[in-house]
């Protein structure tokens, strides 16, 4: 299985959405660098609007994932509901 | 170590760029719209000639008929860089979200009178291709255009003419369903009152001279389409079935008065360059104004059956003054 | 008729697609290879546009709220850095020279990015890529102005930013850069897609956006770190536009894969040879380090760029044919460069200096295999020399390769002593290269790469002159006479840091903040 990533810069917006991610993928590894935070999975990763809004305790659109995103790769598949990375190999 | 960097005073070495200053004809603070635009486009020392076009150089000043002793002689009077464009269609879009949403959630559509409804979907719906063919213009202008001073304005022409075409099919999904999308596009491929508009569109979609395409696209076509529709179709709409539908195309109202300001800037200082350039925009001018004219006619007389005349004539008559502000005489 | 019960919300992707799909037509009034004359050319097969899956569905609406509070955010920042005085709060003065090459060398590829994209945005068929490509178009503009605007304070305090733009039309080594995205744009839309979107996006740009930006981080440059983690934010979606993209043609026809292919190898090595350039800069210019260009090698290019290969060997893709060379390169390539830039100082626009005992040890650490043995005797060489007040500077011009434009200076895969020269000869002319890969880009399209502007002859020939100079005139001093072209200010913009002006300035400054007077 390939590795996908999704990195983030660090700041106040953003710390509900690491939280999110890292339970909804207890395959996901967090490394944390000067300014941001790169979240390296096995296979896929997904991002789910559901605990983020937990979370955050107001409606959250997926597409503000945009503002802090710094980097991802693997194919993106985007609905209102879930934002997921994966490899097909 | 206590380090208080604020209450440093510092003499800069310099206080802009030196391409910047050069233009400014001094070394003084330039706004960042200016640091953002002036001479940023590539003039020399290009490397290799376009493979899809080895006659011409990558940015090259042949290809239109117009010449300017300086192409940053143009000048954007909104001053957009990417930043304050962004920002000020950030706010027309959150006015026109909160519209969309204030119709949608109180059910004003429904509320609409069936046979006006279904007016305000002919007429407006097909409008969303004519918005694409200008987002593909204005494409060909930022590409071809020389000098950053006007191609830069004219890609966020075109994005906003893809916004426009985005909000015209969001309108087309409150007032009606998806199918209705579906037979505006039937409509403007087949039906006899638009084939002119669409013959128009098209045959900008291939013109080569991408000034010539400004005049044609920017000036003319936009300059009749947006006061028929948007303030004579609206008032229309609006006397019979109050202001829902100026709520939904609020954004092209107030986009309208806006990007004009830029289009007549560039035509003024196009014009005022030399007589030959005057000369070449009024024969453009005239021949794309009769077209439009033959374009639109059948789409005024749809809506205003024996009144079309006078409107048709009414908008004519606006935007030569237009024209003879701009430093134009065409289409007398 | 009862609207609301036959309403049904839509999902994301219908949503999109009825906004955005749709919008074209099939013309009749004009050709549609008249209105769209360059998608076929390439050889390129497409069956059905409509195939194509667009990555990200962001309409105009929602594009301009994120941006603009991105730009809010982002312009906040640079004001808050530029009135704090935030640059004295960098580590060290080195540190700006990593800037002037990027304010030189990498923001005026960003705006060819903008016009390139503009370019495909309107010609491609299909109206899911050309929205797409618009997006970036008007994104890459966003980066090369926010740039600019981040460094505007730099440039108002230190030397050789001052005419960036002039400096990219003439400069020797900006060249390197600049031949790279001309050669980009003057190929047809499929090639720039997978030269550009595909190649450079998604897998080199990780490399010089990421661990470097997180480095001016590290440097205390928040002002550079906005700006290069906002441009990354646009990156995400161009990355997967230029992966969405690669799919799409070898989706649509089996006949495209040879074609793709030897665009991705072609553009591989075109961007590994560009960015020789940041692997110096991460290894030297960054006075303090978050990685070496070797670790962000393998982390991005080597693990990440495997994991894209591996998933696009379904399609026969296979991993790009430099990749031997480059992993052997990678622990040789920052230092040679850097060595390069030392020696010709005397005419680059960013100071040079030789790395403190601390730093040698770093890259010795960094680099157990080479740095000891092939660069630290070098480096100790030049350093005792500047010591003894004899700095060195080269003042030859040197050879350079007629395809990636960088100068003969780095060495056989297999032997670390001995300099890569290869040559063809075409219509007569014989035609020096840096590296196989170079070699056969240009073979593979002879009558392209000939165009070449290269500065070293274009010196040669007296075309680097100001008009008003007379070469003939006694004591006509021909480098002086091109840095005066250039507008490079001798003395100012270039040479070794120590006993720059620059150093000067920062550490005067600098006191006048420490003080408590």
């Amino acid at each position: 299985m390939s590795t996908v990533f999704l990195a983030l810069q660090t700041n106040d917006d953003t710390r509900p959405l690491i939280e999110a991610i890292l339970a909804d993928n207890p395959q996901a590894v967090l490394r944390e660098e000067p300014a941001m935070v790169k979240i390296d999975a096995e296979g896929s990763l997904v991002v789910r609007r559901s605990s983020i809004e937990a979370i955050l305790g107001r409606p959250f659109d997926l597409q503000e994932l945009q503002i802090n995103l710094i980097s991802l790769s693997g194919h993106v598949d985007e609905t209102d509901d879930e934002f997921t990375l994966s490899w097909a190999h | 170590m206590q380090m208080d960097l604020r209450t440093v005073a510092i003499k800069p070495l310099r206080q802009t760029f030196d391409h910047v200053a050069r233009r400014l004809g001094a070394d003084k603070p330039a706004s960042r719209y200016q640091e953002g635009t002036l001479d940023l486009q590539m003039e020399t020392n290009f490397h290799y000639r376009p493979l899809w076009a080895p006659e011409f150089e990558i940015f090259d000043k042949r290809r239109t008929a117009i010449v300017m002793a300086d192409w940053y002689a143009f000048k954007d009077p909104r001053q957009f860089y990417y930043g304050t464009y962004t920002l000020a269609r950030a706010k027309l879009q959150e006015t026109a979200e909160g519209d969309f949403q204030f119709v949608e959630e109180r059910g004003l559509a429904e509320l609409l009178p069936d046979e006006l409804r279904q007016l305000a979907m002919e007429m407006l719906l097909p409008l969303r291709h004519v918005a694409w063919g200008s987002n593909m213009n204005n494409c060909t202008m930022s590409d071809y255009g020389y000098g950053t001073a006007i191609t830069q304005p004219c890609l966020y022409q075109a994005m906003d003419q893809l916004g426009i075409a985005q909000y015209i099919s969001r309108l087309g999904l409150l007032l009606g369903e998806p199918e209705d999308l579906d037979a505006a596009k039937a409509a403007w491929l087949q039906a006899p009152e638009w084939q002119g508009l669409r013959r128009y569109v098209e045959d900008t979609l291939v013109l080569q001279d991408w000034f010539e395409l400004f005049v044609a696209q920017n000036l003319v076509l936009d300059g009749l389409l947006y006061p028929l529709v948007y303030e004579h179709f609206d008032r229309f709409l609006a006397c019979r079935g109050g202001p829902t539908l100026s709520m939904l195309t609020r954004f092209q109202n107030e986009w309208f008065a806006e990007s004009s300001r830029w289009v007549d800037s560039c035509i003024k200082v196009a014009a005022g360059e030399s007589a030959a350039n005057r000369e070449r925009l009024e024969a453009w001018c005239g021949h794309w104004l009769e077209r439009a004219q033959e374009a639109l006619t059948p789409l005024a007389a749809r809506v205003f059956t024996d009144g079309a005349g006078e409107v048709m004539a009414e908008i004519l008559e606006q935007f030569r003054q237009r024209l003879t502000k701009a430093g134009v005489g065409g289409g007398q | 008729m009862d609207m609301k019960a036959s309403k049904k919300k839509l999902g994301l992707k219908e949503r999109y697609a009825h906004l955005t799909r749709g919008l074209d037509w099939e013309t009749s009034y004009q050709k549609m290879d008249d209105v769209f004359p360059f998608d076929k050319f390439e050889g390129i097969k497409i069956h059905d546009w409509d195939k194509w899956e667009d990555p990200f569905r962001l309409t105009m609406d929602a594009y301009w709220k994120y941006q603009a509070e991105k730009e809010r955010k982002l312009y906040a920042i640079i004001d808050a850095f530029q009135q704090n005085n935030g640059h004295l709060g960098i580590t060290d003065a080195r540190y700006v020279n990593a800037l002037k090459l990027f304010i030189t060398g990498i923001s005026p590829l960003e705006y060819m990015a903008h016009r390139g994209f503009t370019h495909v945005g309107r010609h491609f068929r299909g109206v899911g890529p050309r929205v797409a490509c618009q997006m970036q178009a008007i994104d890459e503009i966003r980066h090369s102005q926010t740039q600019i605007h981040s460094m505007s304070n730099y440039n108002r305090h230190y030397n050789g930013m001052h005419d960036f733009k002039n400096m990219i039309e003439k400069v020797w080594y900006l060249s390197v850069p600049r031949s790279f995205f001309d050669d980009a744009v003057t190929a047809g839309p499929f090639e720039f897609m997978i030269a550009i979107g595909f190649s450079f996006e998604y897998v080199l740009t990780n490399l010089l956006f990421v661990p470097f930006i997180s480095g001016a981080a590290f440097n205390g440059d928040m002002g550079a770190t906005t700006f290069g983690f906002s441009a990354q934010s646009d990156e995400a979606r161009h990355m997967t536009l230029g992966l969405e993209c690669i799919k799409f043609m070898l989706e649509q026809d089996p006949d495209n894969l040879p074609i793709v292919q030897k665009w991705i190898d072609k553009w591989t090595w075109r961007g590994v040879r560009v960015l020789s350039l940041v692997g110096m800069m991460m290894d030297y210019m960054l006075p303090k380090r978050v990685m070496s260009w070797q670790e962000a090698w393998e982390i991005y290019f080597e693990q990440n760029g495997g994991a894209l290969f591996k998933d696009l060997a379904r399609y026969g893709i296979t991993i790009p044919k430099c990749v031997e060379q480059v992993t052997k390169d990678k622990e040789h390539i920052s230092h040679q460069v850097w060595s390069t830039f030392y020696q010709y100082g005397g005419v680059a626009a960013f100071h040079t200096w030789m790395p403190s005992d601390e730093e040698m040890d770093w890259l010795s650490a960094k680099y157990p295999n080479t740095f000891d043995k092939y660069y630290r005797p070098r480096f100790t060489y030049w350093r005792e020399q500047e010591a003894q007040g004899k700095r060195f500077y080269n003042n030859s011009l040197p050879m350079l390769c007629q395809t990636c434009q960088i100068p003969l200076v780095f060495t056989e895969p297999d032997d670390p002593t001995k300099i890569a020269y290869r040559e063809s000869d075409y219509q007569g002319e014989k035609y020096h290269f840096c590296s196989d890969g170079c070699k056969e880009i240009f073979d593979n399209e002879p009558e392209k790469y000939v165009q070449a502007w290269l500065p070293v002859h274009q010196i040669y020939q007296g075309h680097c002159f100001k008009p008003d100079v007379d070469p003939t005139a006694p004591g006509f001093d021909p480098l002086a006479a091109v840095l005066d072209w250039y507008n490079l200010v001798d003395g100012q913009d270039n040479k070794d840091f120590n006993g720059s002006e620059d150093q000067r300035n920062f550490a005067a400054w600098r006191g006048m903040a420490t003080r408590n007077d």
